[in-house]
């Protein structure tokens, strides 16, 4: 087993690699900037070094402080968390070359996942079916005209160098083409340094559901089955849920047996997710996370596995210590993210101290929470300040589980989406397990 | 009259995005406000000529501070 662990990440899912690491016996070693010295997983790991000022690009983001800090700690490996430099390949490498072990893919395979036209193109010569599209970047509006009039209206364009849903443009017709393609280059451009787009067919309300994945260093592969993801608000996630409800057998066969495929192909090692999009019964390669994901959680419940102290084990060079046949799904598990962001006004961020905090807790119920009563959450990170994770022996349960469960969870100070999701998880739609991933955009929750 | 611009969020001024004497529409954003990893326009109230930005790109401004005055 590693002897030390430096987190390259902050809030709840510091705490959590700190507890995976105490389970294990190995030393945690928190790194933070001057806004979170007062956080409680600042006090809870077993070392702590700052890292810097407030600004992600001087702390969190800044390569050279946190190999810095990992020296002047004597660690041995270095969990990055999601977010921040966790899918940085460059990150991965200067671990690498550093003589840090990266909790994590090798940095090659962050790179091919990263870049996300080779990773289509990787996926598509492995089998897994991809969105019908562009081969690769196109390079003109009249370039994505001829590929729109091939694969059919509507059509997306998307930053080959991009993720997260930033720079993306939807275009209804040809007759829109050449203004959407103008505004999604120069946005490409400025949020990612190159302007390169590529098409594809737009999905009018598909499902997203995405397989976690897990390798390990000789050669094994295996999934840990489905998450459902398609209740998100600006392409970025809500609720999450495993098992996916209403999902026929036969197709979540075929989507855990392409996970594992595209895995294998891509020769992934550690934890993984691939992403797909599912309308009707057809599904489609998204993009592969290459790092743990916020929703672990829910795999976990339903698994009755902890996916972090896997990351561990295998990052020690450790063999996956399941095979295939004993990673059972069972129950059902809902994960609601409590955003410090206002519900009414579009979901705006919401700053602040954190004033009273109450955190429920009874059977089936389980909170990660980043925050403590009197911490600031600053403008400077993810608005994300908890998850709230409910199980149950069906999803009925889980539901009713996570109705007590929002409704015993108080945060004063700050204006969170708690009220959002008790509207979900009343609804006739949700409880129907019938959901897609315009349901928030096109109002379907509103009070 | 003069009218000053708000902010109506807490965040870091990521990009000005008008200067003094251009003529802006209401609903034009003035300048690009940053929070919790989201950039946030604040816009301009009214149709009118910015007469001063009182921000500068990297500055922390609270909900209610001005960030432009238009003339």
């Amino acid at each position: 087993m590693l002897s030390s662990v430096l987190i390259a990440n902050r809030g709840e899912i510091a705490r959590r690699i700190i507890r995976a690491c105490r389970a294990l016996g190995v030393r945690s070693i928190a790194a933070y900037s001057e806004a979170d010295a007062g956080w409680p997983f600042v006090g809870e790991a077993d070392q702590a070094l700052p890292i810097g000022p407030a600004p992600a690009r001087e702390s969190y983001l800044n390569v050279e402080r946190i190999l810095g800090a990992a020296r002047k700690a004597g660690a041995q490996a270095v969990h990055p968390g999601y977010g921040f430099l966790s899918e940085n390949w460059r990150f991965a490498k200067s671990c690498e070359e550093a003589g840090l072990m990266f909790v994590g893919p090798p940095w090659r395979v962050i790179q091919q996942m990263g870049d996300k036209v080779g990773a289509r193109r990787l996926m598509a010569r492995a089998g897994v079916p991809v969105v019908p599209g562009s081969d690769g970047p196109v390079e003109s509006a009249e370039a994505a005209g001829r590929v729109a009039a091939r694969v059919g209206y509507p059509i997306i364009l998307k930053a080959a160098a991009g993720g997260g849903g930033i720079g993306m443009v939807k275009v209804a017709d040809e007759g829109g083409l050449a203004a959407a393609f103008a505004s999604a280059e120069r946005r490409a451009q400025s949020a990612f340094g190159s302007g390169a787009l590529f098409v594809e067919r737009f999905l009018e309300t598909p499902r997203h559901i995405e397989v976690q994945v897990f390798g390990d260093g000789h050669g094994h592969v295996v999934h840990l089955h489905e998450r459902e993801c398609s209740i998100q608000r600006r392409h970025q996630k809500l609720i999450e849920e495993s098992p996916a409800p209403n999902l026929p057998a036969g197709l979540k066969s075929r989507l855990t047996h392409a996970a594992v495929t595209g895995a294998r192909a891509v020769g992934y090692v550690n934890a993984g997710t691939m992403e797909f999009i599912v309308q009707g019964g057809e599904f489609y390669f998204l993009e592969m996370n290459t790092r743990l994901q916020v929703e672990h959680p829910v795999t976990e419940q339903v698994t009755g596995l902890d996916l972090v102290e896997c990351q561990l084990r295998i990052a020690a060079g450790e063999p996956l210590p399941w095979r295939q046949e004993e990673i059972i799904q069972r129950g059902a598990s809902i994960e609601c993210r409590i955003y410090a962001e206002d519900p009414a006004k579009n979901f705006l961020p919401s700053p602040g101290r954190i004033g009273r905090l109450a955190l429920p807790e009874g059977p089936g119920i389980r909170v990660e929470c980043g925050v403590a009563e009197g911490v600031e959450v600053s403008v400077h990170y993810d608005p994300l300040l908890a998850k709230v994770v409910t199980t149950g022996s069906t999803r009925e349960e889980a539901i009713g589980r996570m109705s007590g469960a929002l409704a015993g969870f108080t945060v004063e100070g700050v204006k969170t989406v708690i009220p959002f999701h008790q509207r979900v998880i009343a609804s006739a739609a949700f409880r129907a397990g019938s959901v897609h991933t315009q349901m928030v955009e096109q109002g379907v929750f509103n009070g | 009259m003069a009218e000053d611009v708000k902010a109506h969020i807490t965040g870091v001024v990521f990009q000005i995005t008008s200067k003094p004497g251009d003529s802006v529409a209401a609903g034009d954003p003035v300048v690009v406000l940053e929070s919790m990893k989201m950039e946030i326009p604040v816009e301009a109230p009214r149709a009118g000529k910015v007469k001063e930005i009182t921000v500068a790109e990297g500055q922390t401004v609270q909900e209610g501070d001005t960030v432009a005055v238009l003339e």
